[in-house]
């Protein structure tokens, strides 16, 4: 395969061989000797004091080795949490309840024993007496004041942010039109499909710990185990095996790892947990959860000339390891794809007595860009006026870039309107409007949404960020001119085994199947930041990309020395380095990597070895964009909501592997449009989870879900050599204002411009026939 | 009490005691070692354990190990292998119809399920027959694909061999 082709090239998947014959080890398939099981008993209330813990029950059930309480674990440090706001409120978080819970599903009490079976049916027998608290699940309430989830705050609100760009106040004193709408981002469940698992396994021997985990971040765990625990770092490895799929939940440190791991050295047993999917619904953290107010004003041709925005976020309970930092992304997305001068953002994080909120597939951007995009769908309704047409007289122009956004972001790169006419073009969108008016007049329920979004990813710029946001790559050429990289991405599902061999192949001209990337394995890989926000690519990628360079740079030297040539007469191509104009007079890499390793004829300024890690700081996040399009019908007699047609733009600068970018957005995609559509997590009035199990939370299966249209534009970047933006995220981004877009698109017949998601059935028919308001129906009329 | 069962997996035959409680997706993992059936749920939602049993698909978490007794069961591993793929695995392989992998060996029996029955299936009836096993990473677009590829693929030979006027199968 010629090198050349590399870039850009449809290459299939080398992670897929041994996951397609079910012969990868995934955290569950791990099995040590002498494995034990953990099982937890969790709180039956949202909010309770704790009076009375009897485990005696539990501690004589059969196979139990040991049960675990707060009390035994005095030592252990709090579940861990990240970020650094101002006046934050952070509530002490042990990993097993001391005292009170604050969420129904909060572990109590760990019994650890023989078999799965065993542990479970033991920690059945635990017998706890509660007093029960009032639940707090109210968002509105929660702000206004008691019940308190934590008492000692005095206060439900955990922090509160303000950020303002030039002067809403006049914008709106000065508006023509204005429009205000509460929205409403309900709560979602990540559902990976594999659960969260680990396997903890304390060595006496070498004073060693082990911990295989479901996990995104393998080297940021090791370092809060350490913490936590009390362990020295160096000897705790951490690994991330095969990982079934995470989409942010896994970026965490929980509490089932500290105790797992607090058992294996208690008992000097290796210790596994893995969680049910209804622990997984009531314990994994949960994603969105805001109560919006968005306010536009605007002049008569519908340009936007301020923003005001009040975001209530739901943090939950306790604080995950980012979960106030999430609506923070959302205060600082706002403004959207548009040029937006006069904006101003009210933030309050509210704790209630559910499950931590934490990242989940877009993490705070797909918030804003659902109330941007809504509002400007209400302000075309306002004027009458075309939601594209709306959408092209704000967007911000390509001669604007960089542009510096009214709350402080700098966008690094885009052509807007470019992704918008494209994708209008793609969906016939002239077309599907005059379809739309013949169809109305016979009756027909037609939507057409659009969305037009720009996220920030690419996570990014250490002092942006609560943690560390570099990368890291190695890059090692074996003696056999096989090339093995060491990542400090966690890749699990993204595909970055290939995609970065790809870019090493381009490189160094080795061949694919010369090239391993390995990751996730503290005692393999050097210190990695994991994979999230869409970071991989475009951070830990950029880091390879360097070391790329100083590998390259050092081959140049010794091919150089042992042709005995200068550096600057000769060209590195196709695999091999030549004197330029004589291509007889050449060698190939595996040569060059032979004799660094052979260590005999070296320059004499050039260590033996040809092997180069390198870190890369990006300089800023980076901005992918893009235009969806949804067309959708709506059964009148149902209220069932099928999608037509789906067209998404996205660009996301240069591209690695088209055929892994597509898979990206139809994922994207699909979890966007299953919040517009189907999923919520629901809570009653007592902080019971009524939605807890795959019964009840609509994860959409094939036959709910279309088949998606999807072009792009590109506009690389210069925050990074290779001008890639990250893609993980974007169709999520994008796709729920899309549809819900649609959705009322296709109800403007009976004077609707809201509807609250998911536009379930039940729901749109209610606003159909005239309930809306009531119940769960909830939507605003004109 | 334990009771004696013996079920032929992948062709082998395995006969040992079970708990009656034992669901039959954890004596394929645990006792059997074969890891490529995954458990993704406990409501019997995602397919995830998906296995062929008596030819015909079926959720290897909702069954006992005991009901599986004098039972033909056939896992991922047993459907093809890295040096024998069976055209499903290299269609999945091919059309991207994958990424994290969990879902994917319960998908591809569910698949294999379908053909048997439905050799040349349209896109609906594809989502339709797949609608009891969740992918969370794909947005099912290259999963159907992948479906479509592997029924022309498995198709092709046989009208090869029509073409010819060889007896069928
Ligand atoms: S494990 Fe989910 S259906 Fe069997
Ligand atoms: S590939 Fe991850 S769940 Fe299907």
């Amino acid at each position: 395969m010629a090198f050349t082709s590399m870039m850009g090239a449809r290459v299939t998947r080398r992670e897929d061989p041994r996951l397609i014959t079910g012969r990868s080890t995934y955290v569950d398939d791990v099995k040590l000797a002498g494995t034990t099981y953990a099982a937890f008993a969790r709180s039956p209330f949202a909010h309770a004091k704790i009076v009375r813990i009897d485990v005696s029950a539990a501690k004589a059930s059969p196979g139990v080795l040991a049960v675990f309480t707060a009390d035994d674990m005095q030592g252990v440090g709090d579940v861990p949490t990240a970020p650094q706001i101002e006046g934050l409120k952070i509530p002490k978080h042990p990993a097993l309840a001391r005292g009170r819970v604050a969420y129904a599903g909060e572990p109590v009490v760990a019994v650890v024993a023989e078999t799965r079976a065993a542990a479970r049916d033991a920690a059945d027998l635990v017998e706890v007496e509660y007093e029960e608290l009032p639940a707090v699940v109210d968002l509105e309430r929660a702000a206004a004041g008691p019940p308190y989830v934590h008492d000692e705050f005095g206060t439900n609100i955990a922090f509160t942010m303000q950020i303002n760009g030039g002067d809403a106040e006049s914008a709106f004193k000065n508006a023509a039109v204005t429009v205000s709408e509460r929205l409403l981002n309900q709560r979602l469940a990540p559902v990976s499909i594999e659960p969260r698992g680990m396997v903890a396994h304390w060595e006496p021997g070498p004073q060693h710990l082990t911990v295989w985990s479901s996990t995104q971040i393998p080297h940021l765990l090791r370092t809060q185990l350490a913490l936590a625990l009390g362990l020295p770092e160096h000897r705790i490895r951490t690994i991330a095996p095969e990982v079934g799929g995470a989409f942010g939940s896994k970026l965490d440190v929980y509490a089932e790892e500290l105790v797992t791991a607090f058992a294996s050295r208690a008992l000097d047993r290796p210790v596994k947990y893995v969680e049910t999917r209804s622990e997984s619904f009531m314990s994994t953290v949960h994603g969105r959860d805001q109560i919006d107010f968005i306010e536009i004003a605007a002049d008569s041709d519908g340009r936007i000339t301020g923003l005001k925005v009040k975001i209530l976020a739901n943090l939950g309970a306790y604080h995950q390891l980012l979960t106030p930092a999430i609506p923070t992304l959302t205060a600082l997305m706002v403004p959207g794809a548009y040029d937006i001068q006069n904006v101003s953002v009210t933030l309050h994080g509210l704790f209630t007595t559910e499950v931590p909120t934490d990242a989940y597939r877009g993490a705070g951007r797909p918030e804003a860009t659902y109330l941007i995009e809504r509002g400007l769908d209400l302000l075309a309704a306002k004027l009458g006026m075309d939601p594209a047409e709306v959408r092209r007289r704000n967007l911000i122009k390509k001669e604007q870039f960089p542009y510096a956004s009214a709350v402080g972001l700098t966008y690094d790169s885009g052509d807007y309107h470019a992704a918008l006419e494209k994708a209008l073009q793609i969906a016939g969108y002239d077309a599907l409007r005059k379809e739309q008016e013949r169809g109305r007049s016979e009756g027909r329920l037609m939507g057409i949404g659009l969305s037009s979004y720009v996220e920030v990813c690419g996570m990014g710029p250490s002092s942006a960020l609560p943690a560390p946001g570099w990368g890291s790559a190695t890059v090692r050429m074996e003696p056999t001119g096989r090339v093995t990289v060491m990542t400090g991405a966690s890749p699990h599902g993204q595909g970055e085994e290939t995609t970065f061999a790809q870019m090493v192949s381009e490189r160094l001209g080795v061949p694919i199947d010369d090239i391993v990337v390995l990751h996730g394995d503290s005692a393999v890989v050097q210190y990695g930041i994991g994979t999230f926000g869409s970071r991989s690519t475009a951070v830990d990628g950029a880091a390879l990309y360097r070391a790329l360079d100083t590998v390259c740079e050092k081959a140049m030297k010794i091919a150089a020395h042992q042709m005995e040539a200068n550096v600057g007469d000769l060209e590195f191509k196709n695999g091999r380095i030549a004197v330029k104009g004589n291509p007889e007079k050449a060698m190939s890499i595996a040569e060059v990597a032979f004799a660094a390793f052979r260590g005999l004829n070296l320059p004499p300024d050039v260590e033996p070895g040809l092997e180069a890690t390198r870190r890369f700081e990006p300089p800023n996040f980076v901005y992918p964009f893009g235009t969806h399009v949804c067309v959708v019908e709506i059964e009148r007699s149902t209220g069932a909501v099928k999608v037509v047609k789906y067209v998404a733009v996205d660009d996301c600068g240069n591209v690695i592997n088209p055929m892994i970018v597509e898979g990206q957005v139809h994922g994207g995609i699909a979890q966007g449009l299953a919040q517009a559509l189907y999923e919520e997590i629901v809570y009653d009035e007592n902080g019971q989870l009524t939605t807890g199990s795959l019964l009840q939370y609509a994860a959409p299966h094939a036959n709910q879900l279309p088949m998606y249209e999807l072009d792009r534009t590109v506009t690389p970047t210069d925050v990074n050599p290779m001008g890639i933006k990250g893609v993980g995220e974007a169709g999520t981004i994008g796709a729920t204002p899309a549809v819900v877009n649609a959705v009322v698109d296709a109800l403007a017949p009976f004077g609707i411009v809201n509807m609250d998601m998911p536009c379930k059935p039940e729901r749109v028919w209610r606003v159909i026939n005239g309930y809306d308001g009531k119940a769960n129906g909830k939507a605003a009329k004109k | 009490m334990k009771r004696s069962i013996s079920v032929t997996v992948n062709g082998a035959k395995w006969t040992g005691d079970v708990e009656p409680r034992t669901l039959l997706v954890y004596l394929l993992r645990d006792t059997l070692g074969l890891t490529g059936t995954h458990v993704g749920c406990d409501t019997s939602s995602c397919g995830a354990c998906t296995v062929l049993l008596n030819g015909q698909s079926v959720k290897s978490c909702t069954l006992l190990a005991v009901q599986a007794d004098g039972a033909d069961v056939t896992t991922i591993e047993g459907i093809g292998d890295a040096q024998h793929l069976h055209p499903m695995q290299t269609a999945f392989w091919e059309q991207h119809g994958l990424q994290c992998g969990y879902c994917t060996p319960g998908m591809i029996v569910s698949a294999c399920d379908l053909l048997q029955r439905n050799p040349d299936p349209s896109e609906a009836e594809i989502r339709e027959a797949l609608s009891g096993n969740l992918c969370r990473c794909t947005g099912y677009q290259n999963i159907v694909k992948a479906v479509q590829h592997a029924a022309a693929a498995m198709r092709a030979p046989k009208m090869e061999r029509e073409r010819i006027g060889a007896p069928a199968d």
